[in-house]
């Protein structure tokens, strides 16, 4: 057991500025960052702000950057880190400070009312439900998201580019999207409403490049961009050029209109 | 000063877990708008840490499986203790309240046959709990997250606004339930982003704040867990339940340090896993207590049987309920046969394969290698009991989750009490929150919308001195004090003292004269947490957070402290090394804890006398058709004489 005094970059401020300040901090065996915001808290800064909760990596509240990477800071170790290095830890740079490490989420919040909810089987009652283990091993994976919303941090479709977000939903609810369409008793479709062309057309997906980024911050090692939002390209881009899928829609929309 | 802005509700729901988010929709469901407070982000409360699973008689898994089974197995973990009527309702409506998520969208994992898997767990006669891997909390939280979102959309759809209903108010803490006379008429609360202060009106107030986990050291709760609404009703005037039983989980992580207290699910021995001490015996076969005797297995064969026949075989001794094996692994250290760190062994790598470790316990086998670099399918991890859950809490009516003395307040979900008697199965708590917040919700929704409901009147004077109370600590310094008052204290430091005054002389194993330092130390605690300062401004100041939680972790502490005090026998969370033994006599008696000085002043100091006032209660006798699910030789074990020839 040894302990060592580390050095640290925590950015403090508001909403009207700020800039990151020093600190030196004792750092034990085992510890992850958390532990040492806390301990920065308890014993420096006691006003400093921060998001957490379970600390064990399954509610998704201690969202940060870490030395510029979207990480959870209760999931990292100070192990992973040089004892000489200085550890920067700023705010999620994509949503707007409250304070200190503290971000205004509420986009998130927003897009999630935006995607359609589940649609029961108008058929089945509760306790009549049936379905296979594979066919909602899919949908599961996306439902172990923990929305730390690293993903929507990191996704440059909006990092960089503030105007972006009115029209891209992110790869969090375009996942959501997927795990929807995914469902095998999901009854959108019997509704009139095609998940697959929404996350085209409502959702943004075009905007997405593939480029991975959110499946690498994903702390809970979902597939985001191969077993989501490819897959939903794909379909969406079945059902756009495909005259027979095209033909088939426009027929069963007239028949449910009438 | 009033100044405050105020807003009409019907239904206030304070807590956005499982209990407060199915209390929420129920009563919007029935018409009432509602709104949800929480302390933290929407979709991050406690619940999403639960792993193992919802304990419902569907009898997926074995067909003998019913809600009478189920019932019976819940008044033996809770050792009788139990509110009855609350278990009988539990058992009955758990089915339909896990079928009903899946219509909201929850995908469980599956049987064969397409139907919800259920798996064993401690307590359990039949494999009974639904469950997704071991995440089963986030898929039940997420799923009433969107279901509350569902309901949104469709006011949207009405209303041209998705709030017009059922609004969620997250990151908003509530310091008081305010009243008009006897009956609720609103909250107090802030807002933690801002600091803002807030009142929302309304003739019905739901508490679904959870438990009190962090006034102990050594934990699996999150920071929520400052016993909010415990403090709120006792402050409201209601009466919390049964205090003195606090469950703690055998299997928390031990090492490293910053993780101790962290969880380790059940499934684990739900699934296969066994405790060993140092020695490398599987110790929990010397644990079995009389009660248990004849349905747990007396050998390694018989037990690892069990796994493929439970019908010809006893079930493993890993799977007795919480509070034995949290006692047996107590001993096991105690006695020198521990881990490095502390624990006992809890191994699964030598009775699994990697692979399916890895399929059915997938957040296990993250966090060990995440957190403590330990491979749980090469290698078994040291394990030892975390203060997890408590089973006392508001004193509630069975069927409406009204509490008592106070019209107009209801409670659900962990913070009330009965339920579990004094003892929680694993499995129970999620079905408790959808049960009993259903009903909560519902009953709180007619209740606004009868003649006993009509508008309240909120006090100014009430949401006066709500706010000074509030801003107390930003004026700790400038105070002056008594003589002996001493300088500003550090809510940090207080809290750290807290937690290990609970942890050391009221944790697992209690003794009388531990238990009258521990009131010592709460009264003079109590004192110095008048002069908490913080430093800063209102705008999410976590320390000041800390200073207002930390007088309902006192409260919630002193009660607990003073019930374990006065139950002189050992019962589930309960154990006095002065009194080992279960005593039928206190099986029948309830202990309430009251404000001791009801008006709400400034809170005594006097460790003697302190702020709460315990009183006894006899419970109500048992309703016949259900004690006759029993064998009058287990019947003999719990109750006393007369009750037995009643």
């Amino acid at each position: 057991m040894s302990s060592y005094e580390a050095r640290f970059k925590v950015w403090r401020g508001d909403a009207q500025g700020g800039g990151l300040e020093d600190f030196e901090v004792e750092v034990n065996d085992g510890e992850v960052v958390l532990d040492i915001i806390h301990r920065l808290q308890a014993t420096q800064t006691p006003d400093l702000a921060v998001r957490w909760n379970c600390k064990a990596g399954k509610c998704g509240s201690c969202s940060a950057e870490i030395n510029g990477r979207p990480r959870l800071m209760c999931m990292t170790r100070m192990s992973v880190f040089d004892r000489e290095e200085t550890i920067t830890v700023t705010p999620l740079r994509a949503f707007p400070v409250v304070r200190d490490l503290v971000t205004d989420v509420g986009f998130n919040y927003a897009k999630a009312r935006e995607v359609p909810s589940f649609v029961p089987p108008a058929d089945l009652g509760p306790g009549e439900y049936r379905m296979m283990q594979e066919d909602v091993d899919r949908s599961q994976e996306f439902r172990k998201c923990i929305e730390c919303f690293l993903c929507q941090d990191t996704c440059h479709v909006v990092r960089d580019h503030e105007e972006n977000k009115q029209a891209f939903a992110g790869p969090r609810f375009l996942m959501r999207v997927a795990e929807l369409d995914m469902h095998p008793l999901d009854a959108a479709a019997e509704s009139g409403l095609d998940r697959k062309s929404t996350a085209q057309d409502e959702h943004g997906l075009g905007y997405c490049n593939i480029t991975k980024c959110c499946t690498e911050v994903c702390p809970e090692g979902i597939k985001i961009t191969d077993n989501a939002l490819i897959p939903l390209k794909e379909r969406a881009i079945d059902r756009k050029y495909d005259p027979l899928v095209w033909l088939g829609s426009k027929i069963r929309r007239r028949s449910s209109a009438g | 000063m009033s100044v405050v802005d105020r807003q009409e509700w019907d239904v206030v729901v304070v807590g956005a877990g499982g209990a407060g988010l199915r209390a929420a929709i129920e009563a919007r469901e029935r018409g009432a708008r509602t709104a949800v407070i929480c302390k933290s982000l929407f979709g991050k409360a406690h619940t999403v840490m639960a792993e193992g699973g919802i304990a419902a008689a569907m009898a997926n898994a074995n067909e003998n499986d019913n809600w009478r089974v189920h019932f019976r197995d819940t008044m033996r973990g809770g050792k009788f203790l139990n509110q009855w009527r609350m278990a009988e309702l539990h058992a009955q409506e758990a089915p339909q309240r896990v079928w009903e998520l899946e219509t909201w969208g929850a995908l469980f994992d599956r049987t064969k046959d397409g139907r919800i898997s259920q798996r064993n767990f401690g307590g359990h006669e039949y494999p009974r709990l639904a469950h997704v891997g071991d995440r089963t909390g986030l898929e039940l939280i997420r799923t009433l997250q969107q279901k509350i979102v569902a309901l949104q959309q469709e006011d949207f759809k009405e209303t041209g606004d998705y709030e017009s209903r059922l609004k969620v108010f997250q990151e908003c803490t509530v310091t008081r339930v305010l009243k008009e006379d006897d009956r609720v008429s609103g909250v107090f609360a802030y807002e933690r982003e801002s600091g803002r202060f807030f009142v929302l009106e309304a003739p019905a107030v739901v508490i679904a704040t959870g438990g009190i986990g962090k006034s102990f050291k050594v934990t699996s709760n999150s920071w929520e867990y400052t016993g909010d609404g415990h403090a709120l009703a006792l402050l409201a005037g209601a009466p919390l339940l049964n205090m003195e039983f606090v469950q703690f989980h055998p299997t928390g992580m031990v090492w490293p340090p910053s993780v101790k207290g962290i969880l380790v699910t059940e499934s684990v021995r739900g699934d296969g896993g066994v405790l060993r001490n140092s020695e490398g015996k599987r110790f929990m076969f010397d644990y079995i207590p009389d009660v248990f005797k004849d349905k747990y297995a007396e050998t390694e064969d018989e037990a690892d049987r069990w796994y493929d026949d439970p019908d010809h075989n006893r079930r493993p001794p890993e799977l007795l309920p919480r509070d034995e094996v949290a006692r047996a692994i107590n001993s096991e250290v105690k006695e020198g046969r521990g881990s490095p760190h502390g624990g006992v062994f809890l191994d699964v790598s030598t009775r699994m394969p990697a692979e399916v470790i890895k399929r059915r316990l997938p957040s296990m086998y993250h966090q060990f290698k995440e957190l403590a670099d330990v491979d749980i399918t090469a290698e078994a991890m040291e394990v030892g009991p975390t203060c997890h859950y408590v089973m006392g809490g508001v004193a509630v009516e069975s069927d409406t989750a009204a509490a008592r003395g106070v019209p107009g307040l209801f409670a659900a979900g962990e913070v009330a009490g009965g339920m579990h008697g004094s003892n929680r199965l694993g499995g129970n708590s999620l079905s408790d929150l959808l049960v009993f917040g259903r009903r909560a919700g519902w009953h709180a929704a007619e209740y606004a919308a009868g003649p006993a409901g009509a508008r309240p009147v909120v006090d100014d004077g009430q949401i006066d001195s709500a706010a000074a109370e509030a801003l107390r600590p930003f004026s700790a310094e400038a105070q002056i004090e008594e003589p002996k008052g001493g300088p500003p204290e550090n809510p940090y430091t207080l809290h750290q003292e807290l937690q290990q005054t609970m942890n050391d002389l009221v944790g697992i194993i209690r003794r009388e004269p531990e238990m009258k330092q521990a009131l010592e130390k709460l009264g003079e605690l109590r004192s110095r947490a008048r002069r908490a300062g913080v430093e800063g401004h209102r705008q999410f100041n976590p320390g000041w957070h800390l200073a207002l939680d930390l007088r309902n972790m006192l409260l919630v502490s002193e009660c607990v402290a003073r019930a374990a005090l006065e139950r002189t026998e050992s019962r589930g969370g309960h154990t006095r090394e002065d009194h080992p033994g279960m005593d039928r006599k206190w099986r029948r008696i309830n202990l309430l804890c009251a404000l001791t000085d009801p008006t709400g002043g400034p809170a005594a100091t006097d460790p003697v006398r302190g702020q709460i006032t315990l009183t006894r209660e006899t419970t109500e006798p048992v309703r016949a058709d259900l004690l006759a699910l029993f064998d009058k030789e287990e019947l003999v074990k719990y109750l006393a004489e007369e009750e037995l020839y009643e």
